[in-house]
């Protein structure tokens, strides 16, 4: 019997914007000056959120924190393209997609500072809080869209992970049920190269992450992670497919971590300065203003005023974070179970006598 | 009323849920055209269709991650893990998520599933089906583990467990899946979590057991019995939270305690009801607590089983050891 080609596959890689900051107008995604400018600003925004952030714990005002700078496109390319009735399960690199979505950026200093009330989402936003372990949201993600399924709710559910994700199971489980049961799901991959310390070459011997979608009978895409109007396509396309029923897609977007894995982290100590600088010049903010100083005449001083405007509403949140009240250390109690157990109540009460007795020697 | 035995009556708690509850949604390997590996979910594919008897892939994590997002998206999961050492695969999807839904969302999200699984020795199975490490999971903050010891217990806490705002490790002992039948109150039948059953009232000494291992115990008890001895057998039902009141006072007045588990010594949740009876009730003791327990290593395929597994003799040595003391 001759041998004979029983299946093929080809990944796509989608570019609109380029690094000059030209648009490749075939593929224009038909978005208008005020759209155009809100990407802008809202990259700025990140920057600078993260930014502050790191100064913030430099100055020991935060704890541990994981910087996004380099992401800001992937962020909010695909923010902009859910809808407020869809529903995200971040990883932990996406705080640009929750202050997008609308959390409070008060509320995601207040969670890197240990206070666990940054992780209450607020009720109208139909979002998860960050998830630390590796990939393990992903079956979590898979099971609000199944459920969505199940109810006829015509919303999609965006999971967003890293490259180092696609390593652990939990990646391939989620994957495999959201293509058995086609599922109103988008998994966004950040592939930002670095797993800490390990490179992407480390993480895979795959060509692309988009690929593995190959596996799990559906569609991969991949985007340039650093092309805001690229990652808006291709995430707006995949969540109408998703609601008409169609199934879920894997978004791989190629981009980079340019700061360290976490300020617990020192990248020098893996990464070579020269990588870096490489994809310095791939700065997802330094694009887009590129095309607005082509297409809209942006000039130094919109660029500097939206600066100054940015800082304002960062300087804003980190007041509101500061002034927050401490917590209560009894609370720590009362979420447990619906219903506090006799054990908890006994332990409530033995932390409230300790509590007491420091207030009445101070 | 009918006489059941435990499959069946799990099997007709399961059905009254699935009746009352529409967003009711069972999951697993196996459990739809099949059954399940004990038939458990034996015919309610036929009665409530493929949307909501889902048989999955083959995905420890899987299953119960997914439960987890659809739990919080509002559904009601009742998911079958087929043995519990299967269930390790998904234990970081129960400790890092299940357990602190709530607590880390500040009740934003909360996280109502049940994660079934048959557990325990004495059937005969191959290597990593009869495990017995509970205490794994009563060691999770924010889970609750629950395991019945009959048909009625199993129908009544199942009840319970489905309709708990939280999630449940409801442990099925394999062993008493099919060897005991008794009348099983049809219709409504709902037992509450977290209350421990005093089965026989004495002066002596009080059993404290859960599960399969409940039936030995209650048998070394009638043979103390014949001796003179009053044995006060608690069977625990919901290991987390735990009953510590109706334990503390039982000893308090019997002064003597044997525990009786077929998990591992070391860490055992004997361990801990004997530091509690320490801390709480020492001036009551008249004896050391005692455990009768399996021993600090993997419980033996079938050949060796009967060596591993704690037994009536066993009990009343204990038993008496601790009386005479």
């Amino acid at each position: 019997m001759p041998k004979k080609v029983v299946q093929q596959f080809k990944i796509e890689f989608l570019q609109i914007l380029d690094e000059a900051g030209q648009v490749d107008r075939a593929l224009w995604p038909g978005l208008d000056e005020k759209e155009i400018k809100g990407f802008y600003e809202s990259m700025v925004l990140i920057r600078t959120f993260d930014e502050k952030a790191l100064n913030l714990q430099r100055e020991g005002r935060l704890g541990t924190y994981a910087s996004v700078q380099g992401q800001e496109a992937a962020q909010v390319g695909s923010a902009a393209a859910l809808r407020p009735s869809d529903w995200i399960f971040p990883a932990f690199r996406e705080p640009g997609v929750s202050i997008l979505r609308g959390l409070p950026m008060r509320m995601i200093y207040q969670y890197w500072s240990g206070d666990e009330r940054g992780s209450a989402i607020p009720e109208d936003q139909h979002d998860f809080p960050i998830a630390i372990p590796v990939g393990t949201h992903i079956p979590h993600a898979v099971g609000a869209a199944w459920a969505a399924q199940f109810k006829g709710d015509p919303v999609a559910v965006a999971a967003f992970f890293g490259d180092g994700a696609t390593s652990k199971g939990d990646f391939h489980e989620g994957l495999n049920f959201a293509g058995v049961f086609r599922l109103p799901i988008v998994f966004i991959c950040q592939n930002n190269h670095w797993a800490i310390s390990v490179p992407l070459s480390r993480q895979t011997a795959a060509a692309t992450l988009a690929q593995k979608a190959i596996a799990y009978g559906f569609e991969g895409i991949q985007v340039d992670g650093n092309d805001v109007f690229a990652v808006y396509t291709a995430v707006k396309n995949a969540l109408e497919k998703a609601r008409r029923g169609e199934g879920p897609t894997l978004i791989e977007c190629y981009t980079y971590r340019l700061s360290d894995h976490t300020t617990a982290d020192d990248a020098s100590r893996y990464r070579k300065v020269e990588e870096v600088a490489t994809w310095r010049k791939k700065d997802p903010l330094v694009r887009l203003r590129a095309f607005l100083e082509r297409e809209y005449r942006w000039s130094e001083a919109d660029e500097q005023a939206l600066r100054r405007q940015m800082q304002e509403r960062v300087a804003a949140a980190v007041h509101e974070f500061e002034a927050v009240p401490p917590q209560d250390p009894q609370t720590m109690f009362d979420l447990l179970y619906a219903t506090p157990t006799p054990d908890l109540i006994r332990q409530k009460e033995i932390l409230r006598k300790r509590l007491q007795q420091k207030k009445e020697k101070e | 009323m009918s006489k059941l035995n435990v499959v069946q009556a799990i099997n007709q708690a399961l059905r009254h849920e699935m009746e009352r509850n529409p967003d009711l949604i069972l999951m697993g390997e196996d459990i739809g055209r099949d059954g399940g590996v004990f038939r458990v979910t034996e015919g309610l594919i036929d009665q409530f269709g493929e949307r909501r008897v889902v048989d999955t892939p083959l995905s420890e994590s899987g299953i119960v991650g997914i439960a987890i997002g659809m739990a919080a998206y509002g559904l009601t999961p009742v998911v079958e893990i087929q043995f519990m050492g299967f269930l390790y695969a998904a234990m970081e999807q129960l400790i890092s998520h299940a357990a602190r839904l709530r607590t880390r969302t500040r009740g934003r999200y909360t996280c109502p599933i049940v994660v079934r699984t048959p557990y325990g020795g004495g059937i005969h199975a191959p290597e990593h089906h009869s495990e017995s490490t509970e205490a794994f999971f009563v060691h999770t903050p924010g889970l609750k583990v629950v395991v019945p010891s009959t048909p009625a217990e199993a129908k009544g806490l199942m009840l319970s467990a489905i309709r708990d705002p939280d999630p449940v490790i409801f442990l099925e002992p394999a062993k008493i899946y099919r060897a005991i039948k008794e009348e099983v109150p049809e219709g409504e039948y709902a037992i509450p979590l977290g209350e421990a059953r005093l089965l026989t009232e004495g002066k002596d000494l009080t059993l404290i057991t859960w599960g399969a291992m409940l039936h030995p115990t209650l048998k070394a008890a009638d043979r103390m019995a014949e001796k003179g001895v009053e044995a006060e057998v608690i069977d625990l039902r919901t290991l987390s939270p735990l009953d510590s009141a109706t334990i503390i006072r039982s000893v308090e007045k019997t002064g003597r305690a044997v525990i009786i588990h077929e998990a591992p010594k070391t860490c055992g949740l004997g361990a801990e009801i004997a530091a509690r009876l320490c801390e709480e009730a020492l001036l009551s003791l008249e004896a050391p607590v005692a455990r009768v327990t399996g021993f600090d290593t993997p419980i033996p395929l079938p050949k060796n089983e009967k060596y591993y597994l704690p037994d009536v003799d066993q009990i009343v040595e204990a038993a008496e050891q601790v009386v005479g003391f």
